[in-house]
């Protein structure tokens, strides 16, 4: 699946998009392969009270499975308008 | 409804008047215009307006249908710019028409208490001191509570 970060997520990984190849039951179980990885990833995703996620361009939450799921996007509380 | 996500500036006026055109039977038209503000006390040089192309335009279109779906409208707009701004840049504007004003006016509020926090964009403030992403605040979530 593609893995979308966006703002300060973004800069913390250090980069906007990458394909992750991944058997993840859930957002939860992908956090916890991701953070496993590397330490920028660890730091990214250190309080995921402060993040939100969308599975494939909806708002969604961390329990949500990702079967079927073609693109997962992981950003900060949004600042619009 | 028009949608639009752009990064160049839009007319206001031109916009406003395009809107308004057509239709006798809206009585009220509400429109409403998003300015940069300097909150680093005249330190802001840039606001960086980044975006999730394809998922913003889908989440705006589906707080503008909301929109329509609980109150009797004519027509929505909804336009929002990313990118690179400066202070006094408007940033996007929302217009609603209706057959009455108080239809205009709480759908127009409605889509901007939706879009500020459930329409991805993420602010930066980029000052002589450093940059820095605006927090979003708990008053913005709150205000979605008396919807």
């Amino acid at each position: 699946m593609d893995v979308l970060y966006f703002a300060w997520v973004r800069e913390r990984i250090g980069i906007p998009k990458e394909r992750v190849e991944t058997s993840a039951a859930t957002v939860s179980d992908l956090v916890a392969e991701l953070s496993a990885r590397e330490d920028r990833y660890a730091a990214a995703f250190a309080d995921i009270s402060a993040l939100r996620v969308a599975l494939d361009q909806e708002l969604s939450d961390f329990d949500a499975p990702l079967s079927g799921v073609r693109e997962v996007a992981f950003f900060p509380p949004m600042t619009g308008g | 409804m028009r949608i639009v996500v752009q990064e160049d500036p839009f007319d206001l006026g031109a916009e406003a008047n395009a809107f308004a055109e057509g239709s006798a039977e809206n009585g009220a038209i509400v429109t409403f215009t998003g300015v940069v503000r300097d909150l680093a006390g005249g330190d802001l040089d840039v606001m960086e307006i980044e975006h999730y192309p394809g998922m913003t335009e889908r989440a705006l279109t589906k707080i503008a249908q909301e929109a329509q779906a609980r109150w009797s409208l004519g027509d929505v707009l909804v336009i929002h710019r990313h990118g690179r701004l400066s202070p006094g840049d408007r940033i996007m504007m929302v217009a609603t028409a209706a057959p009455h004003r108080k239809d205009a006016f709480e759908a127009a509020e409605y889509l901007m208490d939706y879009l500020k926090s459930r329409a991805p964009f993420w602010k930066k403030e980029i000052t002589r001191s450093g940059a820095e992403w605006v927090a979003a605040k708990d008053e913005d979530e709150d205000a979605l509570t008396r919807w």
